[in-house]
């Protein structure tokens, strides 16, 4: 080999590695993508697993009010409403929210709920020490069930937020689940008694 | 017509395979084009591939403006309108801007830099005959059950993951097959650029053209590879159960505009620093001065390339980004008009004061250098956060990226072209026809694209079949130019075809007065083989 094609030959190899190094960070973008929106709130994403309450002072001199909103995505047929559409709550103070749905459908359906906070950097200080969203949610046809949401708010909230709102939005994942972990809703409403 | 060895037209080797061959070297008919290694033969390959891509891009072109002719639904069906609007961009920005890029790449930088070919003859056929195969797989998908990608060429999630056709899978691999491309191509002119100059060419006496095209080959192999990453993202968040952009699996649809837009803002500078290279080539020439400023055009276009890579999320203003990051990309894109600024002030220094002609590649030029600043300024108002909210996915947009595109990326092609075609053939193009193209061109491109700012401005939406009453004025106008555009390409085939069956003029090796570089050195039309002995550098 003359000694340009054995230049041009290391050059290419080189060159290659950047290729493919890119195609890598291309992928790696996922991973840091999630990182750097859970360590800066930006996207309102919540934390994915519950938060442990640890009693703290609680903050009266200021009150927050926090908003549910509730969307089911296209082709999602569940009804599904906040009970409490609205709380008032101190930092610091524990409160729950209950959040109906019923599967008006004639099968079994599976859903899993994904929470958004607006303003985004809001996500930050909401710990949720319980919540349906944890898990994928099985209804059979027509069983209704009232889900818990427990939350807090951190009292290091920024100053400026008073008021932020999570929406939840319920996805059909029939099928797509792997992390079903109860074949029975735990959250399941009486039924009632006459066999429809 | 015995030189077929010369001619830039694939299809006439086929018709004279008779001709007896000069250059007992060269295998004749199609083999020669399918076999080739030659710079020179795979850069016309190139040139003709993007020609035809362009041309069948514009026809997508015309069904959309015959569309938009007359508010209400006419021609086509919705689904049918967002196939155009999606094949169309696809074929123009990877089938016809890069791919002429590329051809002039193959032709000029051995010229230029004195080299006898690419470093990576082998490679380079590779590189070009992938091409065909991955335009006829997106074309093909057109005619499926269901159609063709119809999600715009950006793809974006969920569009493309849960609302698009089984034909997403044809998109993906085609694309995937055209990055393989572009790398290939990059990588070879990196290579030959690096260890094939000749002695003496040292980086700054290197023609502006070969800086940008080293820049952008940098580019390229830094973003291609992200593009790749993110449609087979696409490919298994649709068919394989992924959750990489579906948000009821822990993905996020938002992150595929991060990831597509971290390819996307360094593949629009792709598409238009050879351009700059290219303009830095033909005004020296015709205003018979050196360039104004040669290192800081080369300091320029490598700080272009670096800010490109930082200012990705000015196509996402509206996604609710917090108001810092906004801050951040907002001037952070501005900053980009300090270099290109710059580089236009050379251009127009360099005119200063100069012994100036217009020759059909300078008229082009000069139209150039007007058209695309006009680009850049309507870019600059899109940076601008506060009112992108208003100008987002209007035709506004559509204005801006026309402008910088057709009259910035194309009439630089065609400039290009019509400055080393009579090296290339040995004849002098017809001029008559070439002033026609020109002249057509240049009135019909603004009577298409200007009046876009002001529908975009009152709000007309862009990828939309149908449009409100008060736009349709305007919208026959803008119609009525795409039309002429259009027709005006057609003067170029002729004039093209007329060049290559090798009639005109002869030329001189010089070709134009003021041309200077090793390319003009060599007889016109330029020898199959150059340079096997390497020049010497003055």
């Amino acid at each position: 080999m003359s000694e340009q094609a054995k230049n041009n030959q290391k050059m290419v190899i080189k060159l290659l590695v950047i290729v493919v190094g890119m195609f890598g960070f291309g992928f790696a973008l996922v991973p840091l993508y999630d990182v750097f929106c859970d360590l800066t709130g930006i996207n309102g994403k919540t934390a994915n697993s519950a938060a442990v309450y640890t009693p703290i002072e609680i903050d009266e001199s200021r009150t927050i009010s926090v908003e549910f909103i509730t969307r089911t995505n296209t082709g999602m047929p569940w009804e599904f409403r906040a009970e409490t559409t609205r709380v008032k709550v101190h930092p610091g103070e524990l409160s729950t929210v209950n959040f109906y749905v019923r599967n008006p459908a004639n099968k079994q359906i599976v859903a899993q709920a994904i929470p958004s906070v607006s303003p985004g950097v809001a996500a930050l200080y909401l710990n949720k020490t319980e919540c349906f969203c944890f898990n994928q949610q099985p209804l059979l046809a027509g069983e209704e069930a009232s889900m818990p949401m427990q939350f807090y708010v951190d009292p290091q909230l920024p100053d400026d937020i008073s008021f932020f709102t999570v929406q939840y939005t319920l996805f059909d994942v029939t099928g797509k689940g792997d992390k079903l972990a109860v074949k029975e809703n735990p959250y399941l409403r009486e039924q009632p008694e006459s066999g429809i | 017509m015995a030189h077929s060895s010369d001619t830039i037209a694939p299809e006439h080797t086929g018709a004279h395979e008779h001709d007896d061959h000069h250059d007992h070297h060269i295998p004749s008919g199609i083999k020669r084009w399918l076999y080739t290694t030659n710079h020179k033969d795979i850069g016309t390959l190139y040139l003709w591939f993007a020609f035809i891509m362009f041309l069948i891009g514009g026809a997508m072109a015309m069904v959309i403006r015959l569309e938009l002719f007359q508010p209400g639904l006419q021609i086509v069906d919705p689904n049918f309108f967002n196939q155009m609007t999606t094949v169309h961009g696809l074929i123009m920005v990877f089938g016809a801007v890069m791919p002429a890029f590329t051809g002039l790449a193959n032709w000029l930088v051995p010229m230029m830099i004195g080299a006898p070919d690419m470093a990576l003859p082998r490679m380079n056929n590779w590189s070009f005959w992938i091409l065909p195969g991955a335009f006829l797989i997106l074309l093909a998908s057109l005619f499926m059950e269901g159609g063709g990608p119809s999600f715009g060429w950006t793809f974006y999630a969920p569009l493309s993951t849960t609302y698009s056709g089984d034909s997403t899978a044809l998109f993906v691999f085609s694309v995937h097959i055209m990055g393989a491309s572009s790398i290939m191509g990059a990588i070879n002119v990196i290579v030959t650029i690096f260890n094939m100059r000749a002695p003496g060419m040292t980086w700054m006496k290197m023609p502006l053209f070969v800086w940008t095209w080293l820049i952008t080959a940098f580019l390229l192999i830094a973003v291609m590879p992200v593009l790749a990453g993110a449609v087979t993202m696409v490919l298994t968040d649709k068919f394989f159960g992924t959750s990489f952009f579906n948000a009821a699996g822990g993905g996020d649809p938002v992150m595929f505009q991060h990831i597509f837009w971290f390819f996307g803002h360094p593949e629009v500078y792709i598409m238009i620093l050879p351009a700059f290279g290219i303009i830095s080539q033909i005004v020296p020439t015709f205003s018979r001065k050196k360039l104004f400023g040669y290192a800081s055009m080369v300091y320029a276009t490598a700080s272009i390339a670096l800010l490109s890579f930082v200012v990705w999320a000015h196509h996402m203003f509206t996604t609710g980004m917090p108001v810092a990051a906004e801050m951040f990309f907002m001037f952070a894109t501005m900053l980009i008009s300090v270099p290109t600024g710059v580089k236009v002030f050379n251009w127009v220094a360099t005119m200063w004061r100069g012994s100036m002609t217009f020759e059909v590649p300078m008229l082009f030029a000069v139209a150039f250098i007007v058209l695309f600043t006009i680009g850049g300024l309507s870019g600059l108002m899109l940076a601008i956060t506060p009112v992108d909210f208003q100008y987002h996915d209007t035709y506004f947009v559509v204005a801006h990226f026309h402008y910088v595109l057709v009259t910035g990326a194309i009439f630089s092609i065609m400039a290009a072209v019509y400055y080393w075609l009579p090296k290339w053939t040995g004849k002098m193009f017809d001029i008559t026809l070439a002033k026609w193209h020109f002249w057509c061109s240049l009135i019909s491109v603004n009577v298409l694209f200007f009046p876009m700012h002001f529908v975009g401005l009152a709000g007309m939406p862009r990828r939309i079949p149908d449009y409100a009453l008060q736009f349709a004025d305007f919208n026959k106008w803008i119609s009525l130019g795409g039309f002429a555009f259009g027709l005006s390409q057609l003067i170029f085939l002729a004039l093209l075809i007329k060049a290559c069956r090798k009639q005109g003029e002869p030329v001189s090796s010089q070709v134009w007065e003021g041309a200077e570089g090793l390319e003009w050195e060599i007889p016109s039309p330029a020898p199959y083989h150059t340079f096997e002995t390497p020049p010497v550098i003055k």
